[in-house]
């Protein structure tokens, strides 16, 4: 017998003992939830460290009102199924109430109003921590996160002053008002992930498999048609066969042409890949630093 | 780039730092292992050959943007924090802490190096072995790491000469035997060019030892973990309460050392109460054997009372019980360590308050002296001390367990870490 993990049980491990960690570090601490696969995983992950008891903390899902329907469906059917708790943070609500302004214009997205909604929703439900499922292979400004990231009570991400994380010793230990975000599947690549979904076999919405889908392209991004999706009169509306690597909302998250309609063939298609999958997110293409930016500010 | 499910599921993990003063190289030997294991994505390129003309560069792309993430490192050209860059080849996944070489260095080597298996110290050929070198290779020693590659990096600049070298190797063999690494290397290379990184180099026919990458895809990190000393800090009490597990108690945590059976005797601390493994569990199924670093629940035959911050040990091998610590430190605050000072400190799942007994003395990081007479530990030094904690920890030394070793300070005004410390 050889004791040593392969690189996909020792991930999960180290996840697994991080979950663990914040259950018992924070009084109140939800994980959020977004339908995409990443947040899945945390979720199976959440449900291998308490099992078999119940996972001590909700989900939270922000919700921008422009989510895929698929995504809702999927998100509705798993709360049913496992009898665990949903907490729901309305982005309309947020713009209902003045808090927020909507952007107008063609390329008009939600994603920036997402993090007042968020920090709103922290506030209201007095949580102290909220995990995610962000990575740092993602993007350069996420590369420098640490798994404990501590917000200020603006819930602001201070890059230069991050507290030393060392071993695997967690410092959760902070002020009335401050907060952390967590995130377990920090050292996960995208290939990581795919592989583990494909070996634990773990359920997706149906919008990461190959399907035929009314669409329209901008700037070379193929954006899914919707109802609240503005369309230049020049932009037509087609039918192509298509999938989403990641799903953010329908305003910013753009599909690929594929035909990859089961876990092998995305894995497949991951590996021949150029291009990141943060690459079909108009929300990162603003500026170079865009993802620091918004980070800065309280974005997840 | 990465290979298919069956044998992907076969990899292991190696995690690396990467050391060198400023100048060295660094960022371009790591750009230069993602590009050439082609794990850099075309839109990355992109950005970086954008960011390249941007900044008034010409010709080749500078690798170095690909790990300076944050917007003021991009403006300086320097790198401020560790940052994690991830690849894999057949072989091997690897998650590279790659840690800055000038401000706030130490602090930011010892996190990086902290959970890496082996660490590459880069040595400019033209410069040799320089004060930078020994504080990088002493900060790895201290640390525990067990394997590590100096790179004599920009051999192109010294004409690929095997006599310069040669040279450069013995004066780091006669400054490493003074360290406790077991396993060293000596590779010459070109970051820049690329020779001997991924690819053989053929300017350099009279090396007859690996190319880095090989060495990262080959060296031994099975036995890096201690499989000796039967270690589990509980974490958490699972206690379902449910008809199907009614009277289920579990305690969940990761191993921290040995391999662990059903059957095995075990006592709690701090009780001391005795009882035997009943069952290791999990979600996917009863686990035959566990050892480092597994998460999973340990169910005991009798009930005793045990909660978080409570170790499971071998009866038969048991860690240091105490309250008195004798410890080296790497400090990481603005405000020097506070003699007879208060402090929060965490050790494995535990929670305790510490007073500063002693400082023993200060270590100059460029010569190894021991400095007695210099007690004022500021930012980035290194020290010798001794804590007592309000409750006892369960300790082992440091270079025996990485896991009951170690422990963090914590600045109980601010909750800022404040210290590092290893157990002596």
């Amino acid at each position: 017998m050889k004791y040593n993990l392969t690189h996909l049980k020792e991930l999960e491990s180290e996840a697994i003992f991080i979950i663990r960690e914040v259950a018992a570090q924070f009084e109140n601490p939800a994980l959020l939830f977004s339908g995409g696969k990443d947040s899945i995983l945390c979720y199976h992950l959440a449900k291998k460290a308490f099992w078999p008891g119940k996972i001590p903390f909700p989900l939270v899902h922000v919700d921008t009102g422009h989510n895929f329907p698929e995504t809702i469906a999927f998100r509705d059917s798993l709360v049913a199924k496992d009898g665990v708790e949903l907490i729901v943070g309305s982005v309309q609500k947020s713009i209902d109430e003045g808090k927020v302004v909507e952007e107008t214009g063609f390329n008009a997205s939600r994603n920036g109003l997402q993090t007042v909604t968020l920090l709103d929703t922290i506030e209201t439900n007095k949580f102290d921590a909220c995990m995610g499922g962000a990575r740092r292979d993602e993007e350069k400004a996420r590369a420098k996160e640490r798994f404990f990231s501590h917000r200020d009570e603006f819930g602001q991400w201070d890059p230069k002053n991050q507290r030393p994380e060392l071993w695997n010793i967690f410092n959760g230990m902070k002020n009335m008002g401050e907060n952390f975000r967590v995130f377990p599947i920090s050292n996960w690549t995208e290939m990581d992930v795919w592989q583990y979904i494909l070996y634990e076999n773990i359920d997706l919405p149906s919008i990461y498999f190959s399907h035929e889908r009314d669409i329209f392209v901008r700037d070379g991004v193929i954006y899914s048609d919707g109802e609240f999706m503005n369309k230049r009169p020049e932009e037509k509306v087609e039918k192509r066969v298509v999938r989403f690597r990641t799903i953010g909302d329908m305003s910013c998250t753009g599909a690929v042409e594929s035909p990859a309609d089961d876990l092998e063939k995305i894995i497949e298609e991951v590996a021949a890949t150029r291009t990141t999958e943060r690459g079909t997110r108009a929300d990162d293409k603003r500026s170079e630093a865009a993802m620091e930016d918004r980070k800065k500010q309280g974005y997840f | 780039m990465e290979q298919s499910t069956a044998g992907y599921l076969d990899m292991e993990l190696l995690r690396f730092t990467t050391a060198g003063s400023v100048d060295d190289g660094k960022s371009t030997l790591i750009g230069r292992l993602l590009y050439d294991s082609k794990a850099i994505f075309q839109d990355q390129m992109d950005a970086m050959e954008k960011a390249t003309k941007r900044m008034g560069g010409e010709g080749e792309v500078n690798l170095a943007l690909l790990t300076d993430g944050l917007r003021s490192e991009r403006e300086q050209g320097i790198t401020i924090d560790v940052a994690y860059r991830y690849f894999a080849t057949p072989k091997r996944k690897f998650i590279i802490a790659d840690t800055p070489g000038h401000i706030q260095y130490t602090r930011n080597m010892v996190t990086g190096a902290s959970t890496a298996n082996l660490a590459i110290i880069l040595v400019d050929a033209r410069h040799g072995l320089v004060e930078q070198t020994s504080r990088h290779s002493f900060i790895a020693s201290l640390l525990g790491i067990k394997h590590v590659v100096f790179c004599i990096n920009k051999m192109d600049l010294v004409d690929y000469s095997q006599e310069r070298y040669e040279e450069i190797k013995s004066s780091l063999e006669d400054f490493a035997s003074k360290l406790e690494i077991s396993d060293i290397r000596y590779i010459p290379i070109s970051a820049l060019l690329g020779d001997n990184v991924v690819d053989r180099s053929t300017k350099m026919p009279w090396f007859e030892g690996s190319t880095l990458l090989y060495a990262l895809e080959t060296v031994h990190i099975g036995s890096d973990e201690n499989h000796i000393d039967g270690r589990f800090p509980v974490q958490q009490v699972i206690r379902p309460q449910t008809t199907e597990f009614h009277d289920y108690r579990g305690y969940a945590g990761r191993v921290a050392g040995g391999i662990w059976k059903k059957g095995d005797d075990v006592t709690i601390l701090p009780s001391g109460f005795t009882s035997k493994v009943a069952k290791i569990d999990s979600y996917d199924g009863e686990v035959p054997e566990a050892f480092a670093p597994m998460s999973c629940t340990i169910l005991l035959e009798d009930d005793v009372d045990v909660s978080r911050g409570d170790m499971i040990v071998r009866s038969n091998n048991q860690p240091e019980v105490t309250q008195d610590h004798d410890l080296m430190i790497c400090w990481m605050s603005q405000r020097p360590i506070q003699l007879n000072g208060k402090y929060a400190l965490k050790h494995t799942s535990r929670d305790a308050r510490c007073i500063v007994k002693d400082i023993r003395y200060k270590i100059d990081i460029n010569s190894l002296h021991k400095l007695e007479d210099d007690k004022v530990i500021n930012m980035n030094d290194i020290a010798r001390i001794q804590i007592r904690t309000t409750v006892p920890l369960f300790t082992d030394r440091y270079q025996r367990n990485r896991h009951t070793g170690s422990l963090i300070v914590i600045d109980e005004a601010t909750n800022e870490t404040v210290g590092a410390g290893m157990i002596l």
